[in-house]
């Protein structure tokens, strides 16, 4: 009941702060609700019993990535975004469309035979040997693919910023 | 299961994509050796990676199919038989077939491009190590077989493309489209994504093998199972966008218009042809016991996929966005293959698919080399006006164009026909009457656009005095593409031979074309 509790508790922090994530006008404050997003997920992942994936949530995300965030948006020296007046179509078609996609998932969700679908915390692999495991035998193809991803990605980013001659 | 983490095996089945990254890595190495009018070695580099890649692929190919010996490494498996595979990277036909598409299209982007890009003075090494790794992002997109890799394949394509779209800086146009580009792909990449993780809710892997198994006990246990069907939604509608299927076609005039013109012509026919072989290996080997369920789907976006295709593409009067139009219309046509052929009792459409990829690599690629060329000193070069009076200009040109346009628009003796005739083949054998004719009056209302482009080359004057020259790289290119378009559809024996053989078709004397010759 506890495990419950603290689960739904967590999970509502985390939709706040994606919700706040949105709202704020000062990219600091934007960047600052993330952390608390990816905070908040990395308890979820802990109380589902993945431990692996909570620590690398907190080092990964809610660490290293948020650093950066942070460390560009005061280099660049961002002030207030500007609101421009949002299209009235967009806000009368795309939040009942919201709603009524995000009901149809839940419906779904629920409707499912419950037994099916749940599982022990902890019955599944997810320990650091069997990640590492997992990671340098089967996936090893993909793993080694997403460091040429990384690096056509900062290859792009200096290729479109680059100065011209 | 081998307990080492990187077998011999692996190693031999992954060298085409080690040697690419390699190449791509040297490319960006020497490009900063490189003096500026030296750039043009960048793009034999690239070439020469090209070449290595080809090599190993055939390698794999001679060396290890003839056989038929299943071979097992730790994640790459190399079969030609099916069976039970475990890897992320399944090695059979229909991944070699693949992988040598994709190696053409880029050699044949890569030669369009050097003149080109002089032109526009962009030229940098980077260029060609983006082409080089995206033929990497395309090969997993081929031969993987796990949703990871399969992912991960796509977006590397996807952002080295992205990239090449954007590559000229100066113009508005194509910093306009990389942008466009980038927020509809990362868009419709989270709704693919979002698609298999439920895939991966369902069966609780990641192998393609073992959704289909866990889709088929959810299909027999409740053939309207909620979740598999959202599942199975969401991932068709990112693959539907990634092949630029109508209703998410938008994206594609817009980046193809503002993209450079060689990119235009690479991502309509080796990205295409990527998306094409990852949307088949999903649907027909993952989603199959769904099959039921998508095809109503399929049927609809093919349908609508023509019909916005061949109508809008009749009024446009720049040269890019009237071929992305008449590309969406060749993506309508290829998806009625898909609702024919569900290979495993009939192969007829499967086969004209790949062979219909093939063809259109060398038409398309070919029409779009001789726009291309049409990049002068202070002229762009891509509206229909600026087309007219190329028989003046530059007979042989004028009339390879014609080729190619009369290629695209199916005329029998050349490529074209050949594609739709398989895709029309399996539609009769599998009684799909209605859809059939449909797609032969939508043929025959193609006709009337790409003969607006023939009919500007050979009776309008020309608009500008300013002369066409070809470059070296560039004729080799039109040679070359002149030769695949008029080559299969005079000896189309052997290419359709070789995309029976991808499938796994017990091919037999005689020929299915028998009667044709």
């Amino acid at each position: 009941m506890l495990h419950l509790a603290l689960f739904s508790f967590f999970g509502a922090i985390c939709v706040a702060g994606a919700i706040n994530l949105l709202a704020q006008r000062h990219p600091i404050n934007s960047a600052l609700s993330l952390i608390v997003v990816m905070g908040s997920l990395a308890v979820e992942f802990m109380l589902l019993g993945a431990e692996f994936v909570a620590v690398i949530q907190v080092i990964i995300y809610a660490g290293a990535i948020m650093v950066l965030f942070v460390f560009t948006i005061m280099l660049l020296n961002a002030g207030e975004e500007e609101r421009s007046a949002g299209s009235r179509i967009a806000v009368l078609l795309g939040v009942p469309a919201l709603l009524i996609l995000m009901g149809l998932v839940a419906w779904v969700l629920i409707r499912q035979n419950p037994a099916s679908g749940t599982v022990a915390a902890g019955a599944l692999p997810g320990t650091p040997p069997e990640i590492g495991r997992l990671l340098f035998r089967d996936f090893l193809l993909p793993f080694e693919i997403t460091s040429v991803l990384i690096l056509i990605a900062i290859m792009g980013a200096v290729v479109l910023a680059r100065k011209e001659h | 299961m081998p307990t080492s983490f990187f077998t011999g095996t692996d190693y031999a089945l992954s060298l085409p994509m080690i040697l690419l990254s390699l190449f791509g890595l040297g490319v960006l190495i020497i490009d900063l050796m490189l003096p500026a009018e030296w750039k043009r070695w960048n793009a034999i580099t690239a070439l020469i990676g090209l070449g290595f890649s080809t090599a190993a692929v055939m390698r794999i190919q001679l060396g290890h199919f003839a056989d038929g010996r299943p071979l097992v490494g730790s994640f790459a498996y190399l079969s030609n038989v099916g069976g039970q595979v475990v890897g992320s990277v399944l090695m059979d036909g229909f991944s070699i077939y693949f992988f040598y598409l994709f190696l053409l299209g880029a050699a044949i982007a890569i030669l369009m491009s050097a003149h080109y890009l002089e032109i526009e003075h962009e030229h940098h090494g980077e260029f060609y190590a983006l082409i080089l790794f995206s033929v990497v992002g395309m090969m997993c997109m081929a031969s993987g077989y796990d949703l990871v890799l399969l992912f991960i394949g796509l977006e590397l394509m996807a952002i080295s493309t992205y990239v090449l779209v954007g590559f000229l800086r100066r113009d508005k146009r194509s910093n306009e489209a990389a942008l466009k580009y980038l927020l509809l792909g990362a868009f419709s990449s989270g709704i693919f994504a979002y698609g298999l993780s439920l895939l991966y809710g369902l069966s609780g892997s990641t192998n393609l093998q073992v959704i289909a198994q866990a889709l088929q006990r959810h299909y027999s246990a409740n053939p309207k199972d909620p979740i598999a069907i959202v599942a199975m939604i969401t991932t068709a509608t990112g693959l539907l966008f990634k092949v630029a299927a109508v209703p998410f076609h938008q994206w594609a005039p817009d980046a193809y218009e503002g993209a450079p013109t060689s990119v235009t012509g690479y991502m309509s026919v080796a990205v295409k042809s990527a998306a094409w072989a990852m949307l088949l290996r999903i649907f027909l080997w993952g989603l199959y016991p769904l099959r039921p369920v998508y095809l109503p789907l399929l049927v609809f976006v093919s349908v609508a996929t023509m019909t916005v295709g061949n109508f809008a593409a009749l009024s446009q009067n720049n040269l890019k966005r009237l071929l992305a139009y008449s590309s969406i219309s060749h993506v309508g046509y290829m998806l009625l293959g898909l609702i024919a052929s569900d290979n495993i009792t009939n192969k007829t459409g499967i086969q004209g698919i790949l062979v219909y990829l093939l063809v259109y690599t060398f038409m398309n690629l070919g029409a779009f080399a001789v726009v291309t060329s049409l990049r002068r000193r202070d002229i762009i070069g891509d509206e229909i006006d600026d087309i007219a009076g190329l028989y003046s200009k530059a007979p042989t040109e004028a009339v390879l164009m014609l080729l190619f346009l009369l290629s695209l628009a199916g005329i029998p003796p050349l490529a074209g026909f050949y594609g739709k005739y398989f895709i029309f083949l399996s539609l009769i054998q599998t009684q799909h009457y209605v859809l059939a004719s449909l797609a032969v009056l939508y043929a025959v209302l193609g006709l009337y656009y790409y003969m607006r482009i023939g009919s500007a080359m050979f009776m309008r004057p020309a608009t500008d005095p300013e002369p066409v020259a070809i470059s070296p790289g560039m004729q080799v290119a039109l040679a070359v593409t002149a030769i695949g378009t008029v080559g299969i559809g005079i000896l189309p024996e052997f290419f359709i031979r070789a995309a029976g053989w991808s499938l796994g078709i017990q091919q037999a004397g005689t020929s299915l074309l028998g009667f044709l010759r």
